[in-house]
Order: C-alpha cells, then structure tokens, then sequence
C-alpha cells in the first residue's frame, strides 16, 4: 500500500513539512477537536453509567406486579347518551400475582433475562421504644434479589443474612429508630406485627429509601401483608438495561399485569439523559464540523501555494488520481496525527478530572475513562473527516490546467 | 504506424482561445512541422506569436482545437486526458524558463521524481541513473541540497537532468536560458548540446536570444500564429 502510494505519501509528506507552521496549527487544531469530543464523551458516557448506576443499583430493570384493584362501571354508555355517573375509587389492598413460580420460570427463560427475583412489598411502621417510622417493608429472597440489585454489596455495617426473624434496614430508619446491628424492633402492618432483629444496615445510594426501606424474608413479609405463598410483584434484571423498555412493552401485552421498565418509573430521568445525549452529539458534530472546515482551509491554501508545483508533478506525467490522492492523503495524515494528539490530550484531561474533580469526601466525584474502542472510534472518525475536508481541495488540485499553473 | 525517424508531425495544427464566445481568437494558423528523432531545433519569434501555445501543445499541456498532432506515430487529438499525461510521461521531458524544480526536495529527489511518479518506489538502478545524470550535468557534489540552496544556473542544470532522466526521445525546452546570466546561459545551453549529441535526444528549444537560436541545427521562426521560416543549418558556435 505504502510503496503503490509511495509517489503520492512522498510528496504529501513533503508539502506538510514544507509549510511546517501551516500544518503544526491545523494539526493542534485537530488535536483540540478531538480531545473535546472524547473528552466530553467520555465524561458524558461516565456520568450518565453513574447516574444509571446509582438509579438502577436499588431498583430493577423491569417490575411486574398485580394490577390495581379498579371499578368498572355498571353499564357502558350507549352513543349518543349522557351519563351522570361518579364512581368511587376501590381501596387498595396488596394483590398476588397467581402462580409467580410458574411465571417467574417463564420469565427467568427470556433470553434478554439476567435473573428474577419475587418480591412482596408493602408499607408499615417501625417501632422501636418511643420511635415510630413509616416503613416499605420488602420481602425478598436474598440470594435472588441479590442478583436484581446487588443488596449485599450496600451493607454498610453487619452481615448480609435474612434468615427467620430477621431484617437488613437502611441507614438512615436505623438513625431514626436507634438501631443498630442486633437490635429489635417491631414491623406492624395493618393488624399484624412481628419483632425481628437487625443484621444489617444498608447504603441504598438514595436518602429516601435509606429512610424507609426494610427487608425481611419472604416469608416473614407473606404472613405480615397476608398474602401466603403470594408474591406482589416480580423483579426482573436484562443483560441489557436498555432494553428494559421494548421487554416491558411486550410483556404488557402478554400478562394481565401490570408491567413497568425503569425507564417509565424514571421518565425524567430518562429525559435528562436523552438530553445529554443530545447535547453531546451536537457538540460533535459542530466540533468535527470546525474540524473539517479547518483541515479544508489550510488545504484550499496549500492547493493555491502549490500550483506551480501541481503544474510541474502534472507536466512530468502526473494523473489527475495521482495529484488527487497527494491532497487526500495530505488531510489524512493531519486528520491522523491530531487524533493521535488529541487521544493522548483526552487521556491527559481524563487523568486530570479524576485527580482534581473530587467530592465532600475526597473520592472522586465518579469514575471516567476513555475506552479504546470509543478513543479508536474517535481517531478513525477524525481520520475520516481529514479526508473527507481534502476532497474538495483535492478535486481543485486535480483539475488544476497544467500549462497555466506552470505559466502563474 | 509509425513512421521510421519521425518524432513529430503537425498537420494543419490550429488552436484558438475563447471559442464559441465573441473574444475568439485563433492563435496558431493550421500550421505543418515535423521533428525528426535526434534533432536540435531553436522555436523563435516575437512574443505573441503563439511560441509558448505551441510548445504547450507539443508538450500535451493543451489540446489544439484543430489539425492533427502525430507523437512517435501516433496520432495525439483523439487521446483522452490519461493517454495523454501516460504519454507526456513516457516520450517528454521539459526544461522552463524558472527551472521549475520542487523546492522541498534535493536535487537527487527532483531527478528521481519521475522514477517514483511511474512505479511507486525508487529502486537502486533508478537510484544510480539519477545520481549519474546529476554526475553528468556537473553536479555530483550537489546531489542533496535543495534548489534554494543551488545557484541558477544549478537549478537549470538540475531541470535539465529530471527531463533527460527517462531517457524521452523530445525535451522541450521554454526559455531555458532566459533567467541566466550570459555564462551560465552559455554554459547550460553547451551542457543541452553535449546531452544531444551523447545520447541522441532531440530538443526543440524556445530562446529569444538569437545568438542560442544560432547554435542549434535548425530554427524555426514563429510570427503571428504561422511558421514564416524553417531553416536548417549547421550550427555556429
């Protein structure tokens, strides 16, 4: 390849090193261009995996619960009649989702399913001594909604265990209660209470439902909610979290459930993301846009100082093709040596975020970093747009009228 | 068919600039010449006689817009724009009036250009016949240093050696003296003459100055688009 474009890389090279300043700049400019979209990407890409992170660490991908209890009027209207109606809305009470075993084996199958877990979840009191605090018990089987949302990695102080009687808190209802690891307290739900000890205490990422949240066995949550053997939802983690939506749409229209991705339960979440997203492909583009400007300026100059030369190339049998591929490979190398500047550049502003953007408490504020597929992406684009820039130039160069270049 | 000695065959060679549009002007009038293989000819005539459009065309830089152009035989109006630069490469070699050498290479690179222009690399016969032209035009000493680096005459001298380089059996020469001091014009002019003679190339040499004209075998006069005289004879000097 080299040697079949040996004419042409030869006197690419030389043209970039005759005008040294001339490609220096626009090869700084390159760099700079780069370095800001795989910057801003990586920082994006990292602050949107945290954020996800931190929603989606207490939360599952797709939840699967029984449909509210509803009133359905008596009678439909007719067309054309005018009904006084007011219709008062039921009471909710926990509802089981009929034989979750079999639905969850179901589930569990998907190919799109990572795990499953059961789950009954209802509200309560805490009571300890003095202290009462709302509570949303959740009764789960620990091994299997560990692989839902990783509770055991939150334990922030005691050991990760629901066996009988026992319970793992979050922090901040341990605080209001007095708690701390071994202690009792008192779940009452409705007419029905139960002492359990506490095992542990947990770091759900989020104040609020570090303040309520308590979970117990399924079992205990069974007989304290009153649905024996009953589930009130299942919980579900994708390999994909991204797919939670299309997976909860068509299980919709499948189960006479309800069925809710994290995206719904999150919308503005979702929304804040999508913006960023936005944002981060409008300043790509703008930047490879300056980009692409930039490289195809300095090479509409070059092409200008360079007549007489591209008459001269022209009159001793160069092609057209020939002349063509000398400017292309001009915005190429320029293209490729600023995304390999700009890469380093990135990597360099990755390393400075990381050491100097820290929080409160010293750790980084989150973790970036810049994967070599995206940095590859980024230099093979900057590469692209170095040669899409030259074609334009390219093309002038090419048509350029041998005997006038030479005569100018 | 290729006619036996025959180089170039003009037949009612015409050009003309502008046309279809009212500023037309025909600058070259249907004009006949023929230059046979091994010949050194003067092109002269006053500016504006159509000298340089003629040299052009002969170079392949232009298309004549009527008459015929036959090149080694064959005939050059009905090549498209790639025939005619494979061609230009393979039978032309040019000497300007300003040299005209890449100023971002040595004068061995300048003399290798065409050698790598044709197959991509510079191998080392390439290698050695352009070291042994720069030898041969008096610059063996001179083999990597830029033009800017080269006195005039150097420069032409460097020019002169890229054109022979291949080995074209036509260079043609546009003023090649005319940016020269009266020695080094001489000189670069003997230095053509002692290349012809050694290595049978013909030259077709555009001069303004009479006394070059003089020293060649032939000069053919240009004067308003049309030849007016084409004289052969045996050169002074």
């Amino acid at each position: 390849m080299v040697r079949a474009l040996g004419f042409e890389t030869r006197v690419a090279l030389r043209f970039l090193l005759e005008g040294r300043m001339q490609s220096l700049l626009i090869v700084v400019g390159v760099a700079a261009g780069v370095a800001v979209v795989a910057y801003i990407s990586a920082l994006i890409s990292g602050l949107q995996a945290n954020t996800l992170e931190k929603t989606l660490g207490a939360q599952a991908h797709v939840t699967v619960r029984a449909a509210d209890d509803t009133v359905r009027p008596a009678r439909a209207a007719a067309a054309g009649e005018q009904r006084l109606a007011r219709t008062q809305p039921r009471e909710q009470r926990p509802r089981s989702i009929a034989d979750w075993p079999a639905l969850m084996a179901e589930l569990q199958a998907r190919p799109e399913v990572a795990a499953v877990s059961p789950m009954v979840s209802a509200a309560g009191l805490g009571l300890r001594g003095e202290a009462t605090q709302a509570i949303a018990l959740v009764g789960v089987e620990l091994e299997r909604y560990d692989r839902i949302v990783q509770l055991k990695s939150k334990v922030v102080a005691g050991s990760a265990r629901l066996g009988p009687g026992e319970a793992m808190v979050g922090r901040d209802l341990a605080a209001d209660l007095g708690l701390a690891v071994g202690d009792r307290f008192t779940i009452v739900t409705g007419n029905v209470s139960e002492i359990t000890r506490v095992t542990a205490l947990v770091d759900l990422g989020v104040r609020e439902l570090n303040r309520r949240t308590v979970y117990v066995p399924l079992r205990s949550a069974q007989s304290l909610v009153g649905l024996p053997g009953g589930a009130t939802s299942l919980d579900l983690r994708l390999h994909d979290v991204w797919a939670a939506g299309t997976l909860a749409a068509a299980l919709a229209a499948q189960l006479p459930y309800e069925v809710e991705g994290w995206q719904q339960a999150n919308a503005q979440l979702v929304s804040a993301l999508n913006a960023q997203t936005i944002s981060t492909t409008i300043i790509r583009v703008v930047v490879a846009t300056v980009v692409v400007l930039g490289i195809a300026s300095v090479l509409v100059v070059s092409v200008v100082q360079k007549q007489r030369e591209i008459g001269i190339l022209r009159a001793m049998g160069a092609t057209r093709a020939q002349v063509q591929r000398v400017f292309l490979l001009q915005g190429a190398v320029v293209g490729a040596l600023g995304s390999l500047l700009g890469v380093a550049l990135a990597v360099a502003l990755i390393a400075g975020f990381t050491r100097f953007a820290r929080g409160s408490d010293g750790l980084p504020l989150f973790s970036i970093g810049l994967p070599p597929a995206l940095a590859l992406q980024v230099a093979l684009g900057a590469t692209i747009a170095g040669v899409l820039a030259a074609v334009a130039p390219a093309r002038r160069a090419a048509a350029l009228d041998p005997a006038q270049a030479i005569r100018l | 068919m290729k006619a036996n000695g025959e180089l170039v065959a003009l037949r009612g060679l015409r050009k003309s600039y502008n046309v279809g549009r009212p500023n037309e002007a025909e600058v070259l009038h249907g004009l006949d010449l023929t230059i046979a293989r091994g010949e050194f000819a003067a092109l002269i005539g006053p500016s504006g006689s159509g000298k340089s459009t003629l040299l052009n065309i002969l170079g392949l830089l232009e298309r004549p817009t009527g008459g015929s152009y036959r090149l080694l035989g064959d005939e050059t109006t009905t090549l498209d724009e790639q025939a005619l630069t494979l061609r230009r490469r393979e039978a032309l070699g040019f000497v300007f009036q300003f040299h005209h050498l890449l100023p971002a290479f040595s004068a061995l690179e300048n003399v290798t250009l065409p050698a790598l222009m044709r197959h991509g690399h510079v191998d080392a016969a390439a290698q050695a016949r352009a070291t042994g032209m720069l030898a041969a035009v008096g610059l063996a000493e001179a083999l990597h240093k830029r033009p800017g680096e080269l006195s005039g005459g150097m420069q032409q001298r460097v020019a002169i050696a890229r054109a022979l380089v291949g080995e074209p059996p036509l260079v043609l020469a546009d003023e090649p003296t005319g940016n020269l001091d009266r020695a080094s014009s001489d000189e670069v002019f003997a230095l053509m003459r002692r290349m012809h003679a050694e290595r049978g190339t013909a030259f077709l040499v555009v001069t303004h100055d009479p006394r070059l004209a003089e020293r060649c075998d032939r000069i053919v006069e240009l004067v308003d688009g049309a030849i007016v005289s084409d004289k052969r004879h045996a050169p002074s000097g």
